[in-house]
């Protein structure tokens, strides 16, 4: 169809993915996936289509394979009008204190991969003069916790790549969204308890990325706005107390 | 694995029961899953009302298998895994000009839920149960085998899994039908009826009608026993609701019961009270049709979240029957008497057409049914094993997916396929594996 948008969504495994593809799919975007293993993705992909009749395609892209992602934008039938990465690994906290192996792989895949990635498109995005980028990033990254800090510090990272990315591209027509969801109810977090006011849907989260990057609403979201003043208190405290806390 | 044990209730929070939940995520690893599993049910989104969907020892939760897979807009095909809820498949195709073929009185139940139970819509009269609109179904036998069973593949596990409230296996994904619609409105005429034999006929005169159903006063007596009002519902064309916002029928949140309320909130004053001006409020609206949108007219209670918190923590029964049209005009007096009497059926009381079912186990025979909500005391329950024994000598039965309570010869007097349903049990293996507290209380 002439003019109809495009999203690209790097992580159609994901709950969030799933949702936030679904809520572009409703507003008649063109739908284009991402997967490491397609034929897992294929199940959310084909919801899709049956639920609202959009066009979906699906890619595989392994956003560890750092020299093939240039190759995979090259590769795509057009460049979206709209990028969305939802793409994060919570990873072991514990066992990363151990195992610098899962520890990289803790911090290539929320930190390396997706910066790489998204830094590409925003290229592109330049060179055409516009574009909308969202990378899904983490509360985590506000301030590293001892429970948490190997996912912190690279969700950290990720917060100031496209921090950076959004002060160089504001006056180049391309946005860039930072999304902070907080807990969100996914099949993840589906044992755990979580405070129902701090605990997002996917739905919620989905909704929140299409406002803030299709109308512009805000640069950085935190998609239940309680934890905008949570991570403010914590960020707050002072060093010498807060590396007493048990947090 | 270990599976948390959960106490269980159905919709109307009686009777609980504790079970092992037993989370189904993805359709291939179903198979795996259930070979750990004995005296296992599946259960959908739980609004069967009694003891259905508890399982004897597990229960497989089926809300993870929520993805459609395919639709086909010429044929209105839907393919969709068998915990999508109907309320998702209205919300993305009432606004694609399709509806489907059949809705019960709630739009939160799963697709699986609807086949288990051959659920009845407002046409039931007319177009048939769940199992007309399903084309196929795939089902996974308790041994681990998953066939696709449809009116020519495995018909006779079809016929006794429609309406086989989930004892044949688990119903893994559906294929159904939508029909085209022009809006998402519904034409809405009301007949008020002044005493039961008004109310019956007027239904019967209105069988041309693509839906009705009528509402009863519970409480009236003596010559106004019976008394309702008829509402009679067509899908409005394109031209009728220019003036409307044709597709689009969005609707507000809804309210919600905030708590459990005290146990003798609804007592003869208050639902007589509100009976009365429900009725008059009816009466006045006979006449020209109304246009309201499609969720107010098929699923009212829907827009009261929670709706089962009005009868308090010991929960309440819904009690529905049907009665052969031949012995209604004899038994459906006497029923109405004894509740009237009882003082404390509440005001969602609802008598209905119904045509003939589908599966070995269906509920829906022709003739009319009938359907109460009752607190869950002693004295109901001693009122409602004298009303059974009316309905099994009318040669009636009562809904296995709203019961709670029936005696083993009111179930055995009103299934006459029970034996041969009990003998495909024993051949696929699923007697001695797939057993609920429904299927336990009642030797199924």
């Amino acid at each position: 169809m002439a003019g109809q948008k495009v999203l690209l969504l790097v992580g159609a495994t994901s709950d969030i993915g799933h949702a936030v593809a679904m809520r572009y799919a409703r507003e008649d975007w063109r739908i284009l996936l991402t997967a490491r293993d397609p034929a897992r993705a294929q199940r959310n992909a084909d919801d899709l289509a049956a639920r609202t009749g959009a066009d979906v395609t699906m890619f595989s892209l392994d956003i560890l394979a750092l020299d093939t992602l240039a190759t995979f934008v090259d590769a795509l039938p057009v460049l979206p009008d709209t990028v969305v990465c939802v793409v994060g690994e919570l990873g072991d906290q514990t066992r990363a204190q151990a195992d610098p192996e899962h520890a990289g792989l803790v911090m290539a895949t929320n930190y390396v991969g997706p910066s790489l990635l998204l830094g590409i498109l925003a290229e592109r995005f330049a060179q055409r003069g516009h574009g909308s980028i969202a990378g899904v990033s983490s509360v985590a990254g506000d301030r590293g916790r001892s429970s948490n800090y190997v996912y912190g510090s690279a969700k950290a990272g990720f917060s100031s790549f496209l921090s950076g990315l959004r002060n160089r591209l504001a006056r180049s027509g391309v946005r860039v969204v930072t999304v902070k969801p907080g807990f969100v109810r996914t099949r993840m977090t589906r044992s755990m308890k979580l405070p129902p006011i701090l605990t997002a849907n996917p739905s919620e989260v989905a909704g929140a990325i299409y406002e803030a990057t299709e109308r512009a609403t805000a640069d950085i979201i935190y998609v239940r706005r309680i934890w905008r003043l949570v991570m403010a208190v914590i960020c707050t405290i002072p060093e010498p107390v807060f590396k007493r806390l048990r947090l | 694995m270990r599976h948390p044990v959960r106490t269980l209730t159905g919709w109307a929070r009686y009777p609980r029961a504790e079970s092992r939940l037993v989370c189904a995520e993805t359709p291939d690893r179903l198979p795996e899953l259930i070979a750990g599993c004995t005296d296992y049910v599946a259960r959908g989104n739980g609004r069967a009302y009694g003891d259905a969907a508890i399982g004897l020892y597990q229960t497989l939760a089926m809300r993870g298998l929520d993805r459609f897979r395919t639709f086909d807009p010429p044929s209105g095909l839907l393919t969709v895994e068998a915990g999508v809820l109907l309320a998702d498949i209205l919300s993305a195709f009432v606004p694609r000009g399709y509806f489907p073929a059949v809705v019960p009185g709630t739009q939160y139940v799963t697709v699986g839920g609807m086949i288990a139970a051959d659920v009845h819509g407002k046409n039931h009269h007319r177009d048939g149960g769940m199992g007309n609109q399903i084309d196929s179904f795939v089902l996974l036998l308790p041994e681990g085998i998953a066939v696709r069973c449809s009116r020519e593949a495995h018909p006779e596990l079809f016929a006794a899994t429609i309406g086989g409230m989930g004892l044949t296996g688990t119903i893994v994904e559906a294929t159904l039908r939508l029909r085209p619609i022009e809006s998402g409105w519904i034409r809405q005429s009301t007949i008020a009826a002044p005493d039961l034999a008004g109310l019956t006929a007027a239904l019967d005169e209105s069988a041309d009608a693509s839906y009705s159903v009528a509402w009863v006063d519970c409480l009236s007596r003596g010559a106004a026993l019976g008394r309702g009002l008829v509402f009679l519902g067509e899908h409005a064309s394109f031209a009728d609701t220019a003036h409307l916002r044709s597709l689009s029928t969005k609707t507000k949140a809804g309210l919600a019961v905030p708590l459990d309320l005290p146990p003798k909130s609804l007592n003869r004053l208050s639902i007589g009270a509100f009976n009365t001006l429900y009725y008059n409020r009816g009466a006045s609206r006979v006449g020209a049709p109304r246009y309201i949108p499609w969720n107010r007219y098929f699923f009212p209670l829907d827009g009261l979240r929670d709706w089962n918190r009005l009868y308090g923590r010991r929960g309440f029964v819904q009690h529905q029957c049907v009665i052969p049209a031949a012995d209604s005009a004899a038994i459906l007096p006497e029923i109405l008497d004894r509740v009237a009497r009882l003082g404390c059926a509440s005001p969602l009381a609802v008598l209905k057409h119904l045509g003939t079912g589908n599966g070995l186990l269906s509920f829906p025979m022709k003739g009319y049914t009938l359907t109460l909500d009752l607190p869950a005391t002693p004295t109901v329950f001693t009122v409602l094993d004298a009303i059974d024994r009316l309905v099994a000598i009318s040669g009636g039965r009562l809904y296995l997916a709203k019961d709670s309570r029936q005696a083993r010869e009111t179930f055995e007097a009103g299934y006459s396929n029970l034996n041969k349903f009990r003998e495909l049990r024993r051949s696929i293996g699923a007697e001695s594996r797939l057993t609920s507290h429904l299927s336990a209380r009642l030797g199924i």
